[in-house]
């Protein structure tokens, strides 16, 4: 069997009786148990998958009304919460917290027959961009198991890239989709700010991240967005997209448009193998009928300082509810004052975690608030009136969405000022609460390099018309796993 | 010169659910942590979704209390540690990066004086924390979440109060007015809470928290002017703290944690888009706002002339003036006015009380125009009462099982009147040259009547046997 398929593919297969889910699901389980020891995507596999897409070739046999997935196996990053299960944030501070209820994305793709095959492994907290932060060991890159794989979604990227299911679902901060589909080869999407709930997505830097697909076509992140996108009563920044078709039009293809070049995302350091895989991109964007131009955006070279204020701000709020008095991990309150209690149990969050967290109780204290994190914010607005700007007079932004070829797994981790520059060219649209796509473009000496593009808010269906028009100009290798 | 400040927490009470999940607001009727949600409980990945209702009644208590309000609203983290704070942060509101909280510059008059409201502020109220074991050494702190995101309103007054008896008058008055609103019931416990500031001429600033009660906030205001006054006149400076309110000891000390020094690294929560409150919505509330206490009392005395301290009670309590705005008529408002105060205020003078009373408007109705036409005496009229209130049952009913029905029957009467006549001939000789005594024979026949006779009926009557 064919576990390469797209999740298109997929449902035209199921549909057209050549393969059962039952089959497909207990395949894919079978290569995630001969191939994730060396690529460890996953955190837990669901042990009931096998028999929930047997309960959904039931319903397909007896002619009942079948969800678009047709009991597709997709993996959820560990930060998004599945009802009755295990979810870590490949934490050791959640390690057992079990989830009483379903995120929104989760509960809508139950409604359309998906099959969770297991959780994805991340950062932990999705704080990090290639997994070497998670407290149960780093995922491997499967084009070369020496180098990493991205991230913080870095289980959910390498699950896809290596077939270990159709789809995955991560979460956006900085660059967290995108990152690690560049570094693996998949498509990464990373929505306008509000247009995915994040009910049950356990919130790192609220203010600014999105759930995000990621799979193997871009029409295939257009499938999941019909089905995972919407108004959310449980999430009250959710936006108004009803009536959207991402899918239907998506061949449209980008005669005419008008494509900005980011300047300030071509850095100095730019590996040479990226900035001739920009070069070619920008032909073909040509090539497709598009005309190319610079443009300057001239808040970048603040964006990242920005971007971590931020995201520690937060961040130190957002995780200080992890105090393991109502849930966590095995260990005992007697004998505690609370305060020397929640420090004491504080100690199980890893080193990234802590450092972000140290950060986050400075930057916007008082006294030193006007000077980090005020000023970040002033960052973060005019970001958002440059880009705005900027799009007035163009329909799409692009830039590598790395700078940087994968790198060794540990040859970066003990400098975190290496890996924040990592993000450059991410965490502009997630600043600005623009939708962005990293789309496959080519490969380097074995490793995959990926191509940005952005449009203005709400243009994601715009957005994935010239992502799956760049998408047909290239025929990348196959994944050597 | 002595000034003082209040800080009043008033939860929303009359609104289906809490700020910020579907929980109900009245957490009261639950067992211990049965009122909870993920949201409330703030589990991991759950998020807040903002009960508009709340707003809009918050923003009602600002209008009324002649606040300015602003057009966007939004909500802030306030980061501490606590345990009774499922998420280690509260979400409020403040006013340091410009007004976005629902209300600022008020103000209210307590008599001729002036209280200015700062801000206006709308939060959720915590978890609340029950202590068990006896000493400190083996006391454990339970927690019931079920009070966690109860939507609650804050209000910040300038130091106005010059003395407790300032403090406790406009503690009334707004719990009064914060009931007339119809948003808040503050007879329930917990319902309203206080924090107040207390400084003397020359010394510094000292804040007083855990008051459970208005009653104890006057006498903890007291109690804290007595004793910075008492440092004062011997010159030990008056430090800048502080204080806890011993409910037992009735008195304040001071609190050894660092409070005032934490930090609570504010910031705009991301997960509440501004809320917009447009010329519409001033609108909508304002059409619903009731009419105030003040206006209310004022159109008593006018236009029924109820006399103006009737007119005070009867409007500033909210269960009265409803029972009194449904039950009259232009013609009797005065005597349905007469038994509120006079009667039915003492009958039902508890909390419970009125909970359990059965009285409606249309038995006031009934007892008014029963005593205006002469069917029952006012007597009478007060022993109907106690009944209608204890049993719900009609008036009619009541006065014939109890037999309280005035005798208005001519020919029973002149039978009981002939009696009196025969009886007390000396009387009524004396009435016969001097016409005002004939009032105790009247009373005579009220008492062979057990007091049902019609008193104007029994007169008419006596003066014709009489012959007067």
């Amino acid at each position: 069997m064919n576990l390469k398929i797209s999740a298109l593919e997929y449902v035209q297969e199921v549909q057209n009786g050549n393969i059962s889910a039952e089959d497909f699901t207990a395949k894919t389980l079978e290569r995630i148990s001969q191939i994730d020891d060396k690529l460890h995507a996953f955190l837990q596999v669901n042990s009931d998958a096998v028999d929930q897409a047997r309960q959904i070739d039931k319903k397909i046999k007896s002619g009942e009304k079948v969800g678009a997935c047709y009991g597709m196996p997709i993996s959820i990053k560990d930060n998004i919460c599945i009802k009755n299960s295990k979810t870590t944030c490949a934490s050791k501070m959640l390690e057992n917290f079990i989830s009483p209820y379903d995120a929104t994305v989760i509960s809508k793709l139950k409604q359309e027959d998906a099959v969770f095959v297991g959780k994805a492994n991340l950062d932990e907290f999705a704080m990090g961009l290639t997994t070497e932060f998670s407290a149960y060991g780093p995922s491997k890159n499967p084009w070369n198991q020496d180098y990493v794989p991205g991230g913080s979604s870095g289980g959910s990227a390498v699950s896809v890239a290596s077939h270990e299911c159709i789809a995955s679902l991560g979460s956006d901060t900085g660059g967290s989709v995108r990152n690690p589909a560049s570094f693996c080869g998949a498509v990464g999407y990373k929505p306008t700010y509000g247009l995915i709930s994040r009910y049950g997505l356990i919130s790192y830097a609220n203010s600014i991240e999105q759930i995000g697909p990621i799979t193997k076509t871009v029409k295939d992140t257009a499938f999941l967005l019909n089905l995972v996108t919407g108004l959310d009563t449980n999430d009250d920044t959710t936006t108004d997209n009803s009536g959207q078709d991402y899918l239907s039009g998506i061949d449209a293809g980008i005669e005419g448009k008008k494509i900005g070049i980011i300047q300030e995302m071509i850095v100095e350091g730019t590996d040479p193998a990226v900035l001739s895989a920009t070069k070619n991109a920008i032909s073909k964007f040509e090539g497709l009928g598009a005309t190319c131009e610079d443009v300057s955006l001239d808040m970048v070279k603040y964006s990242v300082a920005a971007y971590y204020t931020i995201t520690a701000t937060e961040a130190g709020s957002n995780l200080a509810r992890y105090d393991n008095l109502l849930y966590g991990y095995d260990f005992p309150v007697e004998g505690y004052e609370f305060n020397s209690y929640i420090s004491k149990a504080r100690t199980k969050f890893g080193p990234e975690v802590i450092r972000r967290m140290i950060l986050g109780g400075f930057v916007p204290s008082a006294g030193h608030a006007g000077k980090y994190y005020l000023k970040a914010l002033k960052v973060k607005q005019k970001l958002t009136e440059e880009i705005n700007k900027v799009l007035q007079g163009y329909d799409y932004l692009i830039a590598p969405t790395v700078p940087i070829l994968p790198f060794k797994i540990g040859e970066k981790i003990d400098d975190p000022i290496a890996l924040f520059l990592v993000d450059i060219n991410t965490v502009t649209s997630n600043l600005t609460g623009k939708p962005a796509i990293s789309v496959p473009f080519a490969v380097s000496n074995g490793l995959p390099i990926g191509m940005q593009i952005l449009a203005n808010s709400m243009e994601d269906k715009s957005l994935l018309q010239a992502a799956h028009a760049l998408e047909g100009t290239v025929k990348l290798p196959e994944v050597p796993i | 010169m002595t000034k003082m400040g209040l800080e009043i927490h008033c939860q929303l009470t009359n609104i289906e659910s809490k700020l910020f999940c579907p929980c109900k607001a009245n957490y009261r009727e639950f067992e211990i942590n049965e009122n909870i949600c993920p949201i409330c409980m703030g589990l991991p990945g759950s998020l807040p979704r903002l009960n508009q209702e709340a707003v809009k009644k918050a923003t009602m208590i600002a209008m009324a209390l002649n606040c300015s309000t602003p057009e966007k609203i939004a909500f802030f983290r306030k980061n501490y540690f606590y345990p009774d704070l499922p998420k280690n942060f509260q979400l409020t509101q403040l006013n340091i990066y410009g007004d976005t909280s629902i209300g600022s510059s008020g103000s209210i008059m307590v008599g001729d004086k002036k209280i200015r409201i700062t801000r206006i502020q709308l939060e959720e109220d915590p978890g609340r924390l029950i202590y068990e074991g006896s000493s400190s050494k083996n006391q454990i702190t339970l927690v019931d979440y079920n009070r966690a995101g109860t939507p609650l309103v804050e209000i910040v007054t300038e130091p106005d109060f010059e003395n407790p008896k300032q403090v406790r008058e406009f503690l009334n008055i707004l719990s009064d007015l914060l009931e007339n609103l119809g948003v808040s019931d503050p007879s329930l416990e917990g319902a309203m809470r206080a924090d107040a500031n207390v400084s003397i001429e020359g010394g510094n600033k000292v804040e007083i928290k855990n008051i459970n009660s208005f009653h104890d906030l006057e006498k903890a205001v007291h109690f804290e002017i007595t004793r910075q006054e008492s440092l004062h006149s011997r010159d030990i400076p008056i430090v800048q703290e502080t204080r806890h309110w011993d409910d037992k000891r009735k008195i304040t000390i001071s609190s050894r944690s660092k409070e005032e020094e934490l930090d609570y690294r504010y910031f705009l929560e991301g997960d509440i888009p501004w809320v917009k409150i447009d010329q519409s919505t001033h609108e909508e509330l304002k059409s619903k706002m009731p009419e105030s206490i003040s206006s209310k009392k004022e159109r008593y005395v006018t236009k029924y002339g109820i006399p103006s301290q009737v007119a005070d009670v009867l409007s500033s309590d909210k269960f009265y003036s409803d029972l009194f705005e449904e039950s009259h008529t232009e013609s009797n408002a005065k005597e349905i006015a007469n038994i509120i105060t006079t009667d039915l205020m003492g009958l039902v003078d508890t909390r419970e009380k009125r909970e359990s009373a059965k009285i409606t408007s249309s038995h006031l109705k009934d007892l008014a125009d029963s005593i205006q036409s002469g069917k029952i005496s006012r007597n009478s009229a007060k022993n109907a009462l106690h009944e209608i209130v204890k049993t719900g049952k009609e008036l009619s009913q009541i006065i014939s099982e109890l037999d309280l029905g005035n005798v208005s029957d001519e020919s029973e009467l002149i039978k009981v009147i002939q009696e009196v006549i025969s009886e007390e001939s000396q009387a009524v000789e004396q009435a016969k040259s001097n016409p005002q005594t004939i009032n105790f024979l009247v009373g005579k026949v009220m008492q062979k009547t057990k007091g049902k006779a019609d008193p104007k009926l029994t007169l008419d009557l006596l003066k014709k046997e009489v012959g007067i």
